[in-house]
């Protein structure tokens, strides 16, 4: 992780330098992974300015199937081209070996997208290392990335979160999109390749929104910094929406067209997040009292979140809005898994402690004074007394719950009734947290 | 059957029923009940219609029964309507008077009240009603029609209460589909506030709540007029739905319960006793805490009263309520509800009785049927207007008697 400080702080400095300057940005966005590749291939049909796109995969057959101009296979000399066989290990093994490939890849680059899949091989393993290897070449980093649905499995579930784990730890900030979220969006007919269309399309919608609250000037502006602080160090994935709307009353209708967003769950997700970005896009025509309108529902919705607001000007909105909102949660208070320290430390680190635990280093233990000589009989008895109180103190902790899934019963089907925030159709006993012994 | 005395029907499509109610104008213009239908209701969520088919079949048996009782045949009705959707707020409009000699006519007053309904509303929400409350001619306040006094400016507070236009059009178009005319449509919180208060508690202040199935309605009124109203869609069958869940039985069994043994006030003797429950049709029989029972209704319904107070509260108008709270709905059957009341509103509060109104005691007294005797004073008093309203409606009266 890149001290708070540094790197984004450059960053806004070469910002703030002139407009042609920030336009001058390179961006380049990279698809790793089977899932990360078509995402990327999708973005590619649909090209935006100073933008490069790579594709990186260990299999060859899949790669050679997009029509995406630059391509690089994974681990080639490891597996062949043939696949990791949804092992992350071998896609991290893969990504290792080509480290050096990959950083000169990343040169010259100062903000790097990398799209993936998590959950298979290749985009669970290789892209936390190609965020940290594009981190070391002091690139800014941006990872988007798709978890499975639920129906393929709790293993690939678990490799994903695991990924994710990683990929945080090792990207500046990692925006999630959780596939099963896709099914509301979905009808009995929807076919499966549509499915990852609009699984794309989505992915392709937030890589825009980002894009745009990068590098277009704005009258209120939002940098990567404020980015960051939105997405960095949660432990819930962030979830995005984008919504444009256009005509008369636009600023109405992109705000019911992003409360009725699926991956918000009808502005649920914004009630229960604690950090929300939001940037809008407008022509020159955008007056205050639209930014307003589209402001004040979405601040009714989170009212106990850090809500940061970006409006842009650009010229090809003239009678559009277009709204990117970045939402995240923070779940509990567990310790980050990698601490914030400063960025050579971080980057030293091996990410992949969560896949291989014999790799990771202790860390140093502090020096302990061997034990005092005691007698047999006098051992026995602290022994004794020091396991019943540890076996005390463990009963009186008290672990957190999951929280608990409550039917809604009769109203699973209507449209929920919140107030300030409560969804009032649960059970009052269970809001308040009374409870029936 | 002669169109002899003029017959007004209220209509109120409910979540848990659906009820018809007949009143007729009497000779002396006195108004009297003469009839009540009513069916379960299958087809309606959270006070708002999700299945039209459904709803129509429950209409069309509640109105057969109700003109069956009153022996009339129904062509009209005044349609009570809810959901969350529907708010209610109050705006002010002024009105410049422009005329050489300051005196202001009716038309100002127009203008006055249509600047005080422009109001920026959504745009699929429409207006159900602009209630015009007092007019303010200069700095001279609490004007109740300013027609012929003089003055420079006219202002005007308005209560508007609106809500989204197609919902709204869902239950006229099951009504219309029975070749019924739908009369006007009336919010049901200001229908049962017709029905319950009497003209002296409206001059004092008072608040009425109306606890039905899916929504709970409610109104304010303070020197004679309605001064605020509104909707929750959190009613009777939340209650039922949370006991369901937590004492773990069937919803038509804790529909069952929540009938027989709720309690609005958690008291301390319950403690410890328990209800049976005797197995039937495959379900176990099973024994119920009572205690449970009773913590689980409170918390909604104090949850219920809470969202309201805080609301009313925040506009300022919960110290103007001198007569108190009056309660009706089906909600207002659970008993010591009006305790609980007393508990969060700090104010008396009462089971609302309906008056104003007679015949048919039986009806009047159950507080489930005060939205429909209240859209029949509504029409009542809608047709009095009217027919003051010309000389030629009047003459047309003088000469049906």
């Amino acid at each position: 992780m890149t001290t708070p400080l540094e790197k984004p702080d450059g960053a806004s400095v070469e910002k703030t330098d002139d407009a042609a300057v920030k336009k001058n940005i390179s961006i380049k966005v990279f698809g790793v992974g089977g899932a990360g590749c078509n995402a990327a291939g999708f973005i590619a049909q649909t090209p935006f300015e100073n933008v490069d796109i790579m594709l990186l995969n260990t299999d060859a057959q899949a790669l050679a199937a997009s029509p995406v101009p630059q391509k690089w296979v994974l681990g080639q000399k490891r597996n062949r081209g043939l696949g990791t066989g949804g092992d992350p290990e071998q896609g991290r093994a893969a990504a290792e070996d080509d480290a050096a490939r990959l950083a000169a890849f990343c040169a010259g680059a100062d903000i790097v997208f990398i799209m993936t899949g998590l959950g298979g091989g290749t985009g669970t393993g290789a892209a936390p290392v190609m965020a940290r290897v594009a981190r070391e070449s002091g690139a800014l980093v941006l990872a988007m990335a798709t978890l499975p649905f639920s129906f393929e499995g709790a293993r690939r579930l678990r490799q994903a979160e695991v990924g994710l784990q990683s990929l945080k730890s090792s990207a500046d900030a990692v925006i999630c999109l959780p596939n099963q979220k896709l099914l509301k969006l979905l009808d009995e007919k929807t076919s499966v390749v549509e499915t990852f269309k609009i699984s794309n399309t989505l992915m392709a919608d937030g890589l825009r929104g980002i894009w745009r609250l990068l590098m277009q000037t704005g009258l209120i502006n939002v940098d990567f910094a404020d980015l960051c602080s939105v997405t960095r160090g949660r432990h819930v994935a962030s979830s995005f929406a984008t919504a444009e709307a256009g005509g008369e009353k636009r600023s109405e209708q992109v705000v019911e067209k992003l409360l009725a967003h699926p991956l918000l769950d009808g502005g649920h997700v914004l009630n229960e997040s604690d950090a929300v970005l939001v940037s809008l896009a407008g022509g020159p025509d955008l007056t205050m009292s639209e930014v307003n309108k589209i402001m004040e529902p979405l601040q009714r919705h989170c009212e106990n979140a850090h809500l940061i607001l970006g409006a842009a000007i650009d010229e090809a909105y003239t009678g559009r809005i277009a709204v990117t909102l970045i939402a995240s949660s923070r779940q509990s208070a567990v310790a980050e898994p990698v601490p914030a320290g400063p960025a050579a430390e971080a980057a030293t680190e091996p990410p992949m402690q969560f896949l291989d635990p014999a790799t990771t280093p202790r860390p140093p233990s502090r020096l302990v004074a061997p034990p005092p000589e005691l007698s047999s009989e006098k051992k026995e008895q602290l022994y004794h007394r020091q396991t019943g109180q540890t076996r005390k103190k463990l009963s009186r902790m008290q672990r957190e719950l999951p929280l608990e899934i409550v039917f809604k019963g009769r109203f699973e089907k209507s449209e929920p009734t919140i107030r300030h925030g409560e969804d009032l159709d649960l059970p009052t006993y269970i809001r308040k947290g009374v409870a029936l012994n | 059957m002669f169109d002899s005395a003029p017959i007004i029907v209220g209509l109120e499509i409910g979540t848990s029923k659906i009820c018809a109610v007949v009143g007729e104008i009497g000779a002396g213009g006195s108004l009297n009940l003469i009839g009540i239908g009513q069916a379960r209701s299958r087809g309606v969520r959270k006070g708002e219609i999700a299945e039209p088919v459904l709803v129509e079949e429950d209409v069309r048996n509640a109105i057969a029964e109700a003109e069956q009782m009153a022996n009339v045949e129904i062509r009209s009705v005044y349609l009570g309507v809810t959901g969350d959707h529907i708010r209610g707020f109050s705006n002010h409009g002024t009105h410049p008077v422009v005329s050489a000699d300051r005196e202001i006519t009716e038309d100002d007053v127009q203008d006055a009240i249509k600047n005080a309904k422009a109001i920026n509303l959504p745009l699929e929400n429409s207006i159900i009603h602009a209630i015009r409350q007092h007019f303010q001619v200069d700095t001279q306040t609490g004007i109740i029609n300013p027609v012929g006094m003089y003055g420079a400016k006219v202002e005007v507070d308005v209560h508007v209460v609106h809500g989204k236009g197609n919902r709204l059009k869902n239950s006229i178009a099951v009504v219309k589909g029975l070749q019924l005319e739908v009369e006007e449509v009336v919010f049901n919180g200001l229908a049962s506030s017709l029905a319950l208060l009497s003209n002296e508690q409206k001059e004092l202040g008072s608040l009425v709540i109306d606890i039905g199935g899916g929504t709970t309605d409610y109104a304010v009124y303070a020197d004679g007029i309605v001064k605020h109203t509104g909707v929750l869609a959190v009613g009777g069958d939340h209650v039922s739905n949370d006991l369901a869940y937590g004492l773990k039985v069937p919803l038509g069994r804790a529909e069952q319960l929540k009938l027989e043994h709720a309690s609005a006030v958690l008291q301390p003797e319950i403690k410890g006793r328990t209800v049976d429950l005797p197995g039937q049709l495959g379900l176990p029989s099973k024994t119920i805490n009572l205690e449970h029972l009773h913590r689980i209704t409170s918390l909604r319904l104090e949850e219920i009263f809470e969202l309201i107070e805080r609301e009313i509260s925040n506009l300022g108008w919960l110290e103007r309520l001198r007569a108190g709270v009056f309660i009706c709905g089906g909600g207002a059957r659970i008993p010591q509800i009006q305790i609980l009341a007393e508990n969060v509103f700090q104010l008396p509060a009462y089971l609302g009785k309906t008056n104003s109104i007679s015949g048919l005691k039986s009806a009047l007294d159950q507080p489930e049927f005060a939205t429909g005797i209240g859209l029949v004073r509504f029409g009542s008093l809608q047709q009095k207007r009217k027919s003051r309203g010309g000389l030629m409606q009047a003459l047309t009266d003088v000469f049906k008697r």
